[in-house]
């Protein structure tokens, strides 16, 4: 059934959250909250240098400490086969990742796992791990994307030899894969172009740097079961990584989901769990491992920084008629950077005739890269959307025009394969336009920048169950993670189906034995997927509930209706009946069929593609080179929001992150490949003072394919930021930064460099 | 190493402990007395996740030693709300939608508390400037800061 155009009471309404309160007074139980008795500590040793040969391990110092139980190397953990697999929303290869845990014949980036202790205190573990003596043999190291792909770079990996390229190479490199997508005929376009501009952008990579260091608690019996409390973006994908990298069935791993402390991406992938599983079956005994904030910063992926080149051709009346982009994205140190996604994303929200597009996925002496909101999305879109505007000023358009102009709409074909549908960019491009941000006259020194950004949205594999309890009120269950706020729309969209008070139903998030596999949290997927399989499990619910009524009233089911919550006779025709609601219908479920529930699994398509636009204006301190954001507006197609405020948040947040990546974030390098900077103290993300207010606008523009119209939301507000504040920079002081951060350092030198 | 003694009053209960010397108010919170509100996100006084109230003043107990308990009178995250009723920065988050995954929570519900216990009326500069200790990596601040403004006009009996 499709909700879109009904008279809804629940949907788009702002219940208090169902686990707020547990969150306000600090009940919620994240992973490091969890305890076992007779639990053991876990700590991992990490390689100290960016490249190194591992000669020999010797544990025995450690092994001798009181109180050490359990000692692991990469010599205790299955070698895993070269082997690619599909896994949510990229390729997975499991050597990588294997390897990426814990370190076998090298380490690959300072940081790098490389063994891990059990001990009966943390301090013991910690003490322990630094007596392991490890002898290494120091290699040359890269850490730069464009050293790393120049033919005299220190090899990573002696069997990688670049895909995508043909002939085949005959020597190993350190570029993995090159992609390309291509549209039309890029020479003509550029030949028939009036105007041409072309720009080189760099960014860095920047951390999620989710609150929550990872943590988990494992459990391994003598019978080979295992039991994991771990906070992720998917309890489903953990059960499936450990099985595959610890050579284990499915069944023998029990995952249950703690509260999640932030992810963004950085929490689809495991670090942790097979080392504290392993630990656990050496020494018999629960094993916690917890990371350090420096260990999250030195062993666990930041996205991508990278390089990226722009062209854009355009008529004199603004229509652009090629566009070319070559991207050069960090891996770290295993293939794998989203430079994909990013290879599609940039000119995605364009229609435009001839394009061409280059890819390099380049691994370099650097933690693994790992998903971070809309991964590749904001590299590139930095790149197209700074361009853009420099073309607008060459052309002497208004930068909001030329992409209007320009902009994708439905039945636009685009570079990567599919055509656009259902996409609300044109509507979001009219708001932006006349909104009173926009509008406004720009203050004395200041600069206002705008740009867009898009991002395809995911769906997949989702499953939902809707009990109805003795009572009449209702439970639901879910595979997906609550990383902000889900269980509140999940539980919103059922009570609106069964048509009830949202506070009837309660909505938990069931381990990987109680309910049927669930997707990870990730790809903007849940309130589109997970949530479809909630709204189907209360429709069948409702359909049960009809038969029951109809059996009580000894009529044709066909001729009940369901509504407020209550089961009606369907006309005149179907007779006179009193309504028999939820509560009625519970009490007499034993006597006219037993338990009223329904489980559904959905592999959920048709998620519709999120399109922003983002305003802003900053001032600039020309003596420290300080960029003050002194307003930002970001407008969004959210296809229909079931809780405006959690999708606001997203927004917010969304924005404020790439705040952080477009003024100050950035990994710091000495010349020994270390890194300098894993600290929240010189890792700058910014804090409640160095933001305003972000105006979040939400544009309704259905999808379809959903059954309240939901498109996911959490990805695309991190696209347009970058661009958007670097073109306000441009606008306040006449300089063109290409290079992320904008950071005070730089943009002074900047300034003085333009005297 | 011989543990210490400690005696001291957390959330309003004369509370005795035995602690390490080196070991930081946080670890004895969590793992000696086993409150868990308060988060470890970095362990090093930069993300405020850890926060609370030390005879009043806002500490990062990742920055304190257990021992420094001693004699004191302490407010974690779990003494807030007196029983089942909020205080009103807590209500005032959950009515904002003031958190997404709630880790940074604690850790801002006391710190807000604390800057409304000195500063009744705080304009958002001061607000923003207060709570900077505490990073939120999720909600982009707009939310927190409508949610304190708020509970701060609740308290001064002024609101809605």
């Amino acid at each position: 059934m499709n909700y879109i155009d009904s008279n809804l009471k629940v949907v788009g309404t702002r219940p208090l959250r169902p686990d707020g309160v547990d969150k306000v007074t600090g009940r919620a139980m994240y992973s490091a909250d969890t305890r076992a008795a007779g639990m053991l500590w876990g700590k991992i040793l990490r390689s100290p240098h960016a490249h190194a040969r591992i000669v020999k391990i010797d544990t025995s110092k450690a092994a001798a400490l009181p109180g050490v139980k359990a000692i692991v190397t990469g010599a205790d953990f299955p070698d895993i086969p070269n082997e690619e697999a599909f896994v949510g929303e990229g390729p997975m290869n499991f050597r990588d990742l294997a390897r990426n845990v814990i370190a076998r014949d090298k380490v690959l980036y300072e940081g790098h796992a490389v063994a891990a202790v059990a001990a009966t205190s943390s301090a013991i573990a910690e003490e322990a791990a630094a007596l392991i003596d490890v002898t290494y043999d120091i290699l040359p190291h890269v850490i730069d994307v464009e050293a790393a792909m120049a033919d005299n770079a220190p090899i990573l990996h002696e069997d990688m030899f670049t895909v995508g390229v043909d002939p085949k190479p005959t020597k190993p490199s350190n570029i993995a894969k090159v992609i390309r997508f291509k549209k039309g005929d890029i020479d003509a376009g550029f030949a028939a172009a009036d105007v041409v501009f072309e720009g080189r952008y760099t960014t860095q990579p920047v951390h999620q740097a989710y609150i929550e260091p990872h943590a988990c608690l494992a459990t391994a019996n003598a019978d080979g079961q295992v039991t994991i409390f771990a906070s992720s973006q998917g309890h489903f994908m953990i059960r499936a990584y450990v099985a595959k990298l610890l050579a284990m069935d499915m069944s023998n791993i029990r995952v249950n989901p703690a509260e999640i402390g932030g992810g963004f991406g950085g929490k689809t992938l495991i670090y942790i769990e097979p080392v504290a599983v392993r630990l656990s079956q050496k020494s018999g005994k629960p094993v916690k491992i917890q990371m350090t904030r420096e260990e999250v910063f030195r062993g666990t992926g930041p996205t991508s920084g990278a390089v990226v080149e722009v062209k854009l051709g355009a008529k004199k009346d603004g229509t652009i008629v090629a566009a070319s982009q070559v991207l050069k994205f960090q891996a770290g140190a295993f293939q794998g950077s989203p430079v994909g996604p990013g290879a599609m994303c940039g000119f995605a929200l364009y229609d435009i005739e001839n394009i061409d597009v280059l890819g390099y996925d380049v691994v370099s002496n650097r933690p693994k890269v790992a998903a971070y909101r809309a991964p590749g999305a904001p590299i590139t879109s930095f790149g197209v959307e700074s361009a853009l505007d420099d073309l607008a000023a060459k052309l002497g358009m208004c930068p909001l025009s030329l992409r209007v102009k320009n902009a994708a709409k439905n039945g636009t074909k685009t570079h990567y394969g599919p055509t656009h549908a259902n996409i609300g960019f044109e509507q979001v491009l009219a708001v932006a336009a006349k909104h009173p941000h926009w509008t406004s006259p720009l203050k004395a020194g200041h600069g206002r920048g705008i740009a867009c950004g898009f991002w395809f949205n995911i769906g997949g594999e989702s499953t939902a169950t809707v009990h109805i309890n003795e009572d009449g009120s209702v439970t639901v269950a879910t595979g997906s993670p609550d990383i902000g706020g889900s269980r509140a729309s999940m539980g919103m969209m059922v009570a609106e189906v069964l048509g009830i008070p949202v506070d009837k139903v309660r909505t938990t998030i069931a381990d990987t034995a109680s309910i049927g596999f669930t997707h990870l949290t990730g790809g903007s997927r849940v309130t589109f997927a997970t949530g479809m399989a909630a709204t189907q499990a209360a429709e069948r619910v409702v359909g049960e509930l009809k038969k029951r009524a109809a059996m009580i009233w000894e009529i044709s089911p066909d001729a009940v209706e369901w509504k407020d919550g209550a089961a009606y006779p369907a006309g005149t025709n179907a007779g006179q009946f009193e309504p028999l609601d939820l509560a009625t219908l519970a009490l007499r479920a034993a006597r006219t069929g037993g338990p009223v529930n329904a489980e559904v699994s959905v592999n959920a398509q048709g998620a519709g593609a999120g399109f922003g636009a983002h305003i802003c204006d900053v001032s600039v301190d020309k003596e420290t080179g300080h960029v003050t954001i002194e307003r930002y507006t970001a407008i969004q197609d959210v296809g229909k929001a079931i809780h405006p405020s959690y999708v606001e948040g997203q927004i917010q947040g969304g924005a404020t992150q790439g705040i952080g990546w477009a003024l100050n974030e950035e990994y710091i390098y000495n010349d020994k490949g270390q890194l300098e900077n894993p600290g929240f103290l010189d890792y700058r993300c910014p804090v409640a003072s160095d933001v305003p207010m972000i105006e979040a606008v939400l544009v309704e523009v259905p999808n379809p394919r959903h059954p309240f119209g939901v498109r996911g939301v959490g990805e695309v507000p991190i696209v347009p930021p970058m661009a958007a504040i670097a073109n306000a920079i441009k606008g306040a002081t006449s300089i063109r930064m290409p290079d992320l951060p904008m950071s005070p350092p730089r943009l002074r030198a900047a300034i003085d460099k333009a005297g | 190493m011989a543990k210490q003694y400690v005696s001291t009053t957390i959330n309003g209960e004369p509370t005795e402990f035995l602690c390490e010397t080196q070991q930081t108010m946080l670890d004895v919170l969590r793992d000696v007395i086993g409150l868990t509100g308060a988060k470890e996100g970095c362990a090093s006084g930069d993300c405020g996740a850890c926060s609370i109230q030390v005879d009043g003043r806002l500490v990062c107990s990742c920055l304190m030693l257990g021992v420094e308990a001693e004699g004191t009178s302490i407010t974690t995250v779990e003494g807030v709300a007196q029983g089942d009723k909020l205080h009103p920065v807590q209500q005032k988050f959950l009515e904002h939608a003031a958190l997404q995954c709630g880790f940074c929570t604690p850790g801002l519900i006391v710190a807000a508390k604390a800057l409304l216990e000195e500063n009744p009326n705080p304009t958002e500069t001061e607000a923003r400037y207060w709570l900077a200790g505490n990073l939120c990596r999720c909600t982009g601040y707009d939310k927190i800061i409508r949610a304190v403004m708020d509970a701060a006009a609740v308290m001064r009996g002024e609101a809605a």
